[in-house]
């Protein structure tokens, strides 16, 4: 699989050369591979913002260079926007974006600079209504009108409809309650799987990207502490507890189940795989009934 | 980029000129802006130089960061100078086509630029050694004799306040809004007048519905800590008159004697 997103030592810093400088991001060297799902994990102040600010040329690396599909997004800085279209990014709280009229008025947004045809930007901004859940009656009212979570649903599509390579959302399910976090996660999930394109997930719930995440990248300290699969990452529970954060709780009990000797498997990431290991375990000790 | 734009100068210390009240600051500087313009020689204005020299020196702040606050008036200064080198009597220095310059003008543009320069240097010592948040409390003490007139001082005081207070967030709020729009294209770097003035309607929008919404917040908050108003309401920092108040004001006011007296004694330098 070729890389669709690589850095070279990264570096930012801010705060020039003044009193005040900061290394907020230092010598990171990732590859993203197209198709896959990314998870970046890091507790606040780790350089999460910072690096992902830069994949889509936000904000320009103090030194380093960032290839995409192969090619240095600075080599020529007027054509930056192309990368922004091609590194769709959702920002914390995208709903304190939206500005126009009408919902869709505002999907249609990214697409129109773009500077697509007018039936294809309206093609894409109902196909990314779609994936977000989003139902036509609503696509005609003020963004203003809507709620919380529908709002959210909106800044999410107008990225989307850009139909960016990379898909890049920072904490999307904050602040929402646990059954619109479940549902945008299977809407992000879902749209990964039609579109089989890139997506880089920044989020604090640990639950969360072990549902959806091939690989985890985890930031600490401004660099790239730990970039491997899932199940590798979240094996190292102590290292990770060790930057402030943890494994999530299911992977942590049948740790503990392991370590006493139960026979369970390594690397359990869900409850549903978790069940799936015990059902049968109780089952056989006579703790529970067949069913 | 936006966060580099730094409001409210304020430099934390503890100087005299730190510690002195907040009205007599206020009250001082307003006065020595207009002596500046009371001066009416050189010999008068150079006095009111050296006292803010020595308020420079005393405030312990940086020289360069004075000089850092007159970069921004430069362009005004060098333009004023420049036409009044026109304007004065006296020997023929230079002609060019009809406009003469005379040593009048010269004396008269160096004259001009120190009342300038010396009239920002005055501001800047004040909003150097004064919190913004002091400097409102001061102003809302000075006008609250105009209660009288049923002016509501606190209320425009607690307006400057929160004002001030948001300023930074409003920015760093412009920061993020405008980083979301550019990552869904918008151009805000290129295009004529109306173009650009168009692109900033992505921007505006949002930034007003926010703060809008920090408003409601806000006084949700100071309702529920049952605020009503100034009266009534006693102040967590009072402020005292103290020695170095009346000690400062004995020394502007020799100044201002000096300056008086310059006037009188040496009229009409040039």
């Amino acid at each position: 699989m070729p890389a669709v997103l690589e850095t070279k030592n990264l570096t930012f810093i801010y705060g020039g050369n003044g009193p005040f400088r900061k290394t907020a991001v230092s010598d990171v060297n990732i590859s993203i591979e197209k198709g896959e799902f990314i998870g970046v994990i890091g507790h606040t102040g780790s350089g999460k913002s910072t690096l992902i600010q830069q994949l889509n040329g936000l904000l320009r690396p103090t030194s380093g260079t960032i290839l995409l599909n192969g090619k240095d997004i600075w080599a020529e800085p007027k054509k930056i926007r192309q990368v922004r279209f091609q590194v769709g990014m959702v920002f914390q709280y995208p709903e304190h974006q939206l500005f126009e009229e009408t919902v869709l008025r505002d999907i249609c947004f990214g697409p129109g600079n773009m500077g697509l045809a007018p039936e294809e930007i309206q093609r894409r901004a109902y196909e990314a209504a779609d994936f977000v859940g989003l139902k036509r009656e609503l696509l005609e009212k003020s963004p203003f009108e809507l709620s919380g979570g529908e709002k959210r649903r909106v800044a999410i599509a107008g990225v989307i409809a850009m139909d960016p390579d990379v898909l890049i959302l920072d904490e999307p399910t904050a602040g929402l309650d646990p059954h619109g976090r479940d549902v945008l996660l299977a809407q992000i999930q879902n749209y990964h799987q039609r579109r089989k394109n890139t997506i880089v997930l920044v989020s604090h719930s640990m639950e969360d990207i072990a549902r959806v995440a091939d690989r985890i990248l985890v930031m600490n300290h401004g660099q790239a502490a730990m970039f491997d699969t899932t199940e590798k990452v979240f094996a190292r529970g102590d290292e990770l507890e060790s930057m402030g954060l943890r494994v999530p709780q299911i992977t942590k009990i049948m740790q503990i189940l392991q370590r006493d000797g139960y026979p369970v498997g390594n690397g359990v990431l869900t409850m549903e795989q978790a069940i799936r290991q015990l059902a049968p375990l109780l089952k056989s000790r006579g703790c529970i009934h067949a069913q | 980029m936006l966060s580099d734009i730094t409001l409210g100068q304020y430099l934390p210390g503890n100087s005299v000129l730190h510690r002195m009240d907040p009205r007599v600051k206020l009250i001082l500087t307003f006065a020595c802006i207009v002596f500046i313009f009371v001066a009416g020689n050189l010999w008068s204005l150079l006095c009111m130089v050296a006292l803010v020299a020595g308020g420079m020196l005393l405030s312990g702040v940086p020289v360069g960061q004075y000089l850092k606050s007159l970069r921004a008036i430069i362009v005004i200064v060098v333009f004023t100078s420049v036409l009044n080198l026109f304007y004065g009597n006296g020997d023929l220095l230079l002609k060019i086509g009809v406009m003469e310059i005379r040593t009048g003008g010269v004396l008269n543009s160096i004259f001009i630029a120190i009342r300038i320069i010396t009239l920002i240097l005055f501001s800047a010592i004040l909003t150097f050694t004064t919190s913004p948040t002091q400097l409102t409390d001061a102003m809302e003490r000075i006008m609250k004799p105009l209660t009288v007139f049923h002016i509501k001082v606190h209320e425009i005081a607690m307006m400057m306040t929160i004002a001030l207070r948001f300023v930074p967030t409003l920015l760093e709020e412009t920061d993020k809004i405008m980083s979301a729009q550019k990552a869904r294209g918008a151009d805000m770097e290129s295009g004529g007048l109306v173009q650009r003035a168009k692109a900033l309607i992505p921007i505006l929008i949002p930034l007003f519905v926010s703060s809008f919404r920090r408003a409601y917040d806000l006084a949700m908050a100071m309702e529920c800590r049952c605020y009503h108003g100034g009266e009534g309401r006693t102040k967590m920092k009072s402020l005292h008159i103290t020695g170095l108040d009346i000690y400062s004001c004995c020394v502007t006011a020799v100044f201002f004697a000096a300056v008086i007296l310059l006037n009188l004694f040496l009229p009409g330098l040039f």
